[in-house]
């Protein structure tokens, strides 16, 4: 590497951590940070055992129950035995091999992708890795960050690497002003509308431009946490004085000199002016309303005002409608909802509660609509009952669960029943996803607060105006 | 477990986004061990709730079998879970050929021994034709010199050298990153993240 050249923030990273290189090869590349959860890991310490060897580096991984456990009565035993049993494999496993979890009940459990930033165990400049996809959430901090396979995490837990091609740079640039009511999930929406659940696959894609440096740390992981939707490796955010200041005082974070040394390399993150991408693409923030999707996958997105799209001849597409119960050049405005879900990594954290509590303070929910609140941790939701949010919520007929994936990927027993409606604020709207026969609509935590309230799909923005709320 | 030249019928799947949890819908993965997925192989699409077959599938059908599996584009999106590749394995496929497959279900196919092909869009179209048409179209995949063809004609597909000779070789993964232990350790010496 010659020193004169001009690096994207996502090579510098790369090439830091790179220990190995061969042509024809996979790099053999290092893993700052791993976390593990119950669904994926235990075939993987499997394979340590029929080997018979170790954690190569226990304090790098890091492990939490979130996809499998019940969000109500955490404090008793797990009813369901097949979860019950693959929590307790993960507790036997960490006890085993030494490594730190925070398991159900614990404090500072939660669906692993709220807890490494809250924690500060997420850090500029770190490649992290975790068996699950929205691995991408970490990007937000300026990390290399992907989701990997179960062999993958054997790979990293018995040797603190791991194999990966290097995946080709795309820059997507968010430039101006967001209108009232749009949020950083509309954002993301949006995005993948353009360019499909496939257009970024091959890539790891950095966002950047006006409209993403004006967001807070949680509305970047809300962006970075969908990258995966439009099939990227990965996304990521350059750091800045918002990343550090999130950063600053966290429990893991480094302190005093420490904090010191590691900004001097913080400051080192960011991609050289003129470096080259393999692909750019440029949005205008003002383009961009509430958006909500109408079919089985996240690219399939409208503004919520348009009318469902036609592709005449096209097999999966009708199959999608079909799925939905919907067909072409309808409108979803007005549709009436029957379930509505605030959680998952995508919006499940403090700032999204918040929203949510200052839009439907003092409303109640529509009578036939079910509204389940699943915080992202146990820390969102201690903070949340500190706030006070709980009682809105509970004033308005929300039902607020504890911590989990919950209704996102509905494998414990939070279920959309088949055929009802559900406006979600979670990152797929796969059949079947929320539920066998489940009917999911993505949007935003707002979006989803007023189909709450109104019992139907509306656009958030004109009731914001009705009501000269500022958002 | 070697990787040679063989040739079968394959299973008709023309559905585009084809996404894991369809592969293997999310309930199924409660298990500490890998086996046991093929069961579960397009659990929602194959099986009514009552656990009868849907008859309209191609899986409950006698037209379409053999040990490769023919699919529309960006197969294997969404989740990481390695056991969709698991699942497919275990249900008796070796290839999956589509025009496109998301990342992670082609690194997790590599790593279960299961060869992903990427053919262009207009031979996808021919295959799937071809298919329709005659259910028993025999096709040839020859991994050593990366090629398959069918009806006559062949066709090159792309692997990069060490998934080849994982294949070919039955190399493993953890052996070679294992080799490198000592570099690893020089590595976090000097490392400001350690
Ligand atoms: S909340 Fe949903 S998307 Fe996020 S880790 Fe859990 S299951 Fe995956």
């Amino acid at each position: 590497m010659n020193s004169g050249e001009k690096r994207t923030l996502f090579e510098k990273i790369w090439d830091q951590h790179v220990i190995h290189s061969r042509e024809g090869y996979p790099d053999v590349f290092y893993i700052d940070r791993h976390f593990i959860h119950e669904v994926t890991s235990p075939q993987a310490f499997d394979g340590l055992k029929k080997r018979g060897i170790q954690v190569a580096k226990p304090n790098k991984t890091i492990a939490t129950a979130d996809h499998n456990v019940p969000t109500k009565d955490q404090h008793l035993p797990i009813k369901e035995m097949l979860s019950r049993f693959q929590v307790e494999t993960l507790t036997q496993n960490c006890k085993e091999f030494g490594i730190e979890l925070f398991g159900l009940g614990h404090e500072k459990q939660g669906i692993v992708h709220v807890i490494g930033p809250e924690l500060g165990l997420t850090l500029p400049g770190m490649t992290i890795v975790c068996g699950d996809s929205h691995t991408s959430t970490h990007g937000a901090f300026g990390t290399i960050a992907f989701g990997i396979g179960t062999s993958e995490v054997e790979q990293v837990l018995a040797t603190q690497t791991i194999l990966q091609y290097k995946p080709k740079t795309m820059r997507i640039e968010i430039n101006g002003e967001l209108k009232p009511g749009v949020l950083s999930k509309d954002i993301i929406l949006y995005i993948i509308s353009k360019i499909s659940a496939s257009g970024a696959t091959g890539y790891f894609v950095e966002y950047a431009g006006t409209a993403i440096e004006g967001l807070s740390m949680e509305a970047r992981m809300t962006i970075c946490n969908m990258s995966i939707e439009m099939g990227a490796r990965g996304g990521m955010i350059a750091p800045d004085e918002i990343t550090f200041e999130y950063i600053k005082g966290r429990e893991y974070a480094p302190k005093g000199e420490a904090w010191d040394e590691m900004m001097n390399y913080w400051k080192t993150l960011y991609s050289d002016q003129g470096a080259q991408y393999d692909k750019v693409l440029n949005f205008d923030a003002n383009d961009i309303g509430p958006m909500i999707t109408y079919g089985t996958n996240p690219g399939m997105g409208i503004s919520i005002g348009e009318t469902i799209p036609d592709q005449p001849g096209d097999a999966s597409f009708k199959k999608s409608l079909d799925y939905m119960g919907l067909s072409s050049g309808e409108r979803l405005l007005d549709k009436k909802v029957d379930y509505v879900f605030i959680g998952s990594c995508t919006n499940s954290r403090i700032e999204d509660l918040r929203l949510v509590a200052d839009f439907v303070k003092g409303k109640s929910k529509a009578p036939d609509v079910n509204v389940w609140i699943v915080p992202g941790s146990k820390a969102v939701e201690a903070q949340a009952k500190r706030e006070g949010l709980d009682k809105i919520f509970l004033e308005a007929g929300f039902e607020l669960r504890q911590p989990g994936c919950s209704a996102c990927l509905a494998m414990n027993e939070d279920k959309v029943p088949a055929g009802a409606y559900c406006v979600s604020t979670s990152n797929r709207n796969f059949e079947g996803r929320q539920g066998p026969g489940s009917r999911t609509f993505l949007a935003s935590p707002l979006t989803a607060a007023a189909a709450a309230i109104t019992g139907k799909v509306v656009d958030v923005s004109t009731l914001l105006k009705k009501e000269a709320h500022v958002i | 477990m070697s990787f040679e030249k063989f040739s079968d019928t394959a299973v008709l799947l023309p559905l585009e986004n084809v996404d894991t949890d369809q592969i293997i819908p999310a309930r199924f993965l409660k298990a500490t061990t890998r086996e046991g997925f093929g069961e579960n192989l397009f659990c929602d699409w194959r099986f009514n709730k009552d656990g009868s077959p849907k008859p309209d599938f191609v899986l409950n059908q006698e037209t379409y079998k053999g040990s490769i599996l023919a699919v529309g584009k960006n197969f294997g999106c969404g989740s990481s879970r390695e056991h969709a590749a698991w699942a497919i394995g275990d249900y008796g496929f070796k290839v999956v050929i589509s025009s496109f497959f998301a990342d992670i279900f082609k690194n997790n196919a590599l790593n279960n021994n299961i060869l992903p092909i990427v053919a262009e869009e207009q031979v996808m179209d021919r295959l799937f034709k071809e298919l329709q048409n005659d259910p028993a179209t025999e096709i040839l995949v020859d991994l050593p010199n990366e090629q398959w063809s069918f009806g006559g004609k062949s066709y090159g597909f792309e692997i990069n050298e060490y998934k080849k000779e994982c294949l070919l070789k039955g190399y493993d993964n953890i052996d070679y990153l294992l080799s490198h232990k000592q570099a690893v350790e020089s590595f976090e010496q000097k490392h400001i993240l350690n």
